[in-house]
């Protein structure tokens, strides 16, 4: 029986939960762990989750992959299928085929899980895209994220083709043609092709190996990089801390928001079963890739409306829009109809990934970069980033353009015209009317600065003049107005050093003078309100 | 006489003098105009061959020409069959409304009995497939698994998988096969319309136009099962790319937007 009250008393057992904290600090060290990012904040803003939407889809696709790797057999045996569904009894097929056949109809769950796994395939690229989109036209990939924007982008692309490799295992008719439209491009590669071709199929197309093949790079190889990139995205973000928008308080030094624990682990935790729960439903509800309509894949059949899914779209694209030329010298022949897509696919998805280091090679901007800029701040990125989303969706036409035609009753011929031109034409008028509408906005950030907001109300004075009455901004609205930085653009220098001895200025240095004018120069952005102007203005001379 | 004429100038003298004569015109018509006798049918026994001439002389002859000929705006009916007949008319794509790419299906305008009257008028002008029977066409106790075998070898090229129908070049296009008539059907693949080749037996056997019937009604018609869904038109990956953008991501974000709009309460205190 003791008789001390003290709670301190070193005889008295910690609670269990505390032991157990105890005992994996002294062996992993996670109280300082837990120290220094249990508090860790995030900003709150609704875009700041497009990453999460790819994180958890991705998530959700691991998981149901698994699932789907008990059932499957990635083999191209033929077999004779006598399964549930009745259109393809008796019809030979490949063993990859029927098993998926089985999978939809025979397995529990299974048809859920294949449509769950193959709609989270679809989210994961469109909500990479999107977020994409939203580092970029918010300039999130400036010093220091450009390596994490690399990541970003590669995961990308190789979603692209874990996504075809995925979509190829079932050895349905659709994706056999897929398989089929690939190999021409990897033969329409000069000298290299048909060794490639050769090697990756095991002889000639389609062989017998190109499933079990395709299973392995779909399974292990691809998602083994992707967790990888995923990780260090991650690792990269936290590290980074997360941007913010520009606002009273924020500034490039601190994060403003909520700490991780609790706020950000029920968000977040909540939103991965948002996410998931949303998946589900979308694949309860409607059907994607339904193999057993779609039939075996066989070399001698083909149907029409035979695209892939649309992360390859523009490519499939590229090549309808592309007109069929070809070079056939000394006996051999260069298809210049196939091979000029291929190139340009590689150049048009590397010029995005590219642009953070063009651009800070046209600032010359060395500082690190937290604040988010609003993508009217930026008019000439924007414009540039409009431009090459307006190429991307003209492709995205361009390879749907049979679905295009019959559904608006247009002819295939036009729409292909459509896209052959708009291609080149459309980026440029989007690039323009961006730019512009980029430019006005500023404007009237500035007089909404310097004159405050139109209230619609209308007085007349004594003398008879009507005027509306503006109301100034709040202090916080004026700050978050303009708070962004502006560039001055780069000059080459006087022609001549201080001896009067010409000065040597090389091409690069007058390119980027050039390209550093059309970024910030007089016409290119509008001079935000300075504290003179403001303080002029709303002195009382001259306001209305 | 004097009355008269001195009124000759009034404004309304034109107005009754146009009266008085369309009274006369429109008198001397009724006077005149042959009766509109009841014309009984007095050869009861009138071919159907003759019965058709005269519709084709009313709806078709100003393209094909009066004796089937063919002009410069439609083809030669000389053997293209009372079968031919049947499907174009039978799905209203002729008469034709305007000329075009293709000629679209619309409402059909002529009586079944009619249709067989211009099928035996055609018929008659050079020999060519005849209107399938019943039991040519019926998709009773055929293979289904063969006619999608067939049907991915010979038609899904235009008409997609399950024939939910394909571009072609210039505006032309391979219709949707959505609860066409099996009779249709098989008459397209005998006669090839338009721009669609021909099926003849030697290429496509009876067995196998009635295979390709079976299959269709199985996986193309208004009661064919869609396990997995929605079927999102049946058009592969373009309609499912578009409802992943629109209500998988879209969807999603707003869930985030809904989300981030619920922050912590310790904001407020």
């Amino acid at each position: 029986m003791s008789t001390t009250t003290s709670t301190t008393d070193p005889r008295r057992k910690a609670p269990a939960g505390e032991r157990v904290a105890d005992w994996a600090d002294g062996r992993l060290g996670i109280y300082s762990l837990a120290k220094t990012n249990m508090r860790k904040i995030f900003p709150d803003h609704w875009s700041f989750m497009l990453g999460e939407i790819c994180l958890y889809s991705f998530l959700i696709i691991i998981l149901t992959g698994v699932y789907l790797t008990l059932f499957f057999h990635p083999s191209m045996n033929e077999v004779e299928y006598h399964g549930s569904y009745i259109p393809l009894q008796g019809q030979l097929m490949s063993e990859a085929f029927a098993s998926t056949l089985d999978i939809s109809f025979d397995v529990r769950g299974g048809l859920l899980i294949r449509q769950i796994h193959h709609w989270a395939a679809i989210v994961f690229l469109a909500g990479m895209f999107v977020h994409m989109m939203r580092v970029f036209f918010t300039g999130a990939f400036r010093k220091p994220r450009e390596i994490n924007w690399m990541f970003g982008f590669l995961l990308f692309v190789l979603g692209m083709f874990t996504g075809f490799t995925g979509y190829s295992l079932p050895d349905d008719l659709l994706s056999g043609t897929g398989v089929r439209f690939t190999q021409g491009a990897i033969l329409a590669t000069p000298i290299v092709g048909t060794y490639i071709s050769m090697f990756l199929f095991g002889g000639e197309f389609p062989g017998t190996d190109f499933v079990a093949r395709f299973y392995s790079i779909h399974i292990l190889l691809l998602p083994g990089i992707m967790l990888g990139l995923v990780v260090g995205h991650l690792i990269l973000v936290w590290y980074h801390k997360h941007t913010q928008f520009a606002g009273p308080g924020k500034t490039n030094k601190n994060v403003v928001g909520m700490p991780l624990l609790p706020v950000y682990t029920a968000k977040a935790g909540g939103f991965f079963f948002l996410v998931f729960g949303f998946i589900a439903m979308v694949a309860g509800i409607a059907s994607i890739n339904p193999i057993w309509v779609l039939g075996p894949y066989r070399p001698d059949q083909v149907s029409t409306g035979a695209q892939p899914d649309w992360y390859m779209g523009f490519a499939e694209g590229l090549i309808r829009a592309m007109p069929g030329w070809e070079i056939n010298l000394w006996g051999h022949t260069l298809v210049l109809g196939v091979f000029i897509p291929l190139v340009l696919f590689g150049l048009f998805l590397g010029v995005i990934a590219l642009y953070p280091f063009i651009e800070s090679w046209v600032t010359g901007d060395k500082r690190e970069h937290h604040i988010l800029d609003r993508p009217r701040n930026a008019p000439t990125r924007t414009a540039f980033g409009v431009a090459w989303v307006t190429s991307y969706m003209i492709m995205l036409i361009g390879g749907g353009n049979d679905i295009v035609a019959t559904h608006f009753h247009l002819s295939i011929n036009s729409v292909t015209w459509f896209v052959r031109i708009g291609f080149f034409v459309g980026p440029v008028i989007a690039f323009v009317v961006t730019k512009r509408i980029c430019l006005g906005l500023q404007r009237r950030d500035r007089d909404k600065v310097l004159h405050g907001r139109e209230s619609g109300i209308i007085k007349r004075l004594p003398h008879g003049e009507f005027i509306e009455v503006h109301e100034p901004l709040s202090q916080e609205a004026l700050h978050t107005l303009t708070a962004h930085d502006q560039y001055q653009p780069a000059e080459i220098g006087p022609a001549v050093d201080e001896n009067g001895v010409e000065r040597k200025v090389n091409g690069t240095q007058k390119l980027r003078a050039k390209l550093s004018n059309a970024y910030f120069g007089e016409d290119n952005q509008i001079p935000k309100p300075t504290a003179e102007e403001y303080k002029e203005i709303t002195s009382g001379h001259g306001h209305h | 006489m004097k009355k008269l004429s001195a009124r000759r100038r009034h404004p309304l003298a034109a107005v009754v003098v146009l009266l008085l004569a369309l009274a006369a015109t429109g008198g001397l018509y009724t006077a005149f105009a042959p009766a509109d006798k009841a014309q009984a049918d007095t050869s009861a026994q009138s071919l159907a061959i003759d019965e058709g001439k005269k519709l084709y002389a009313v709806g078709c002859a100003s393209c094909h020409g009066t004796g089937g000929e063919g002009t410069t705006d439609g083809p030669s009916l000389v053997g293209v069959g009372a079968a031919a007949v049947d499907f174009q008319v039978g799905t209203g794509r002729m008469p034709a409304q305007q000329p075009g790419a293709q000629i679209p299906a619309k409402k059909v305008i002529y009586s079944q009995a009619e249709i067989d009257q211009l099928a035996a008028f055609v018929a008659a002008l050079g020999a060519g497939p005849s209107v399938p029977t019943e039991e040519q066409y019926s998709p009773e106790g055929a293979d289904i698994a063969e006619g999608g075998e067939l049907f991915r070898t010979n038609c899904a090229q235009c008409h997609n998988f399950t024939g939910k129908g394909g571009a072609l070049t210039n505006g032309k296009y391979a219709p949707t096969l959505e609860d066409v008539d099996p009779k249709h059907i098989y008459e397209a693949m005998q006669t090839g319309p338009q721009n669609m080749p021909s099926f003849p037996d030697t290429t496509l056997t009876e067995k196998n136009k009635q295979d390709i019937i079976a299959y269709l009604d199985v996986v193309n018609s208004d009661d064919s099962a869609s396990p997995g869904g929605l079927e999102l038109g049946g058009l592969g990956p373009v309609s499912e790319g578009l409802f992943g953008w629109i209500f998988g991501l879209g969807g999603l974000i707003a869930v985030a937007v809904w989300v981030a709009a619920r922050t912590a309460k310790a904001k407020k205190s």
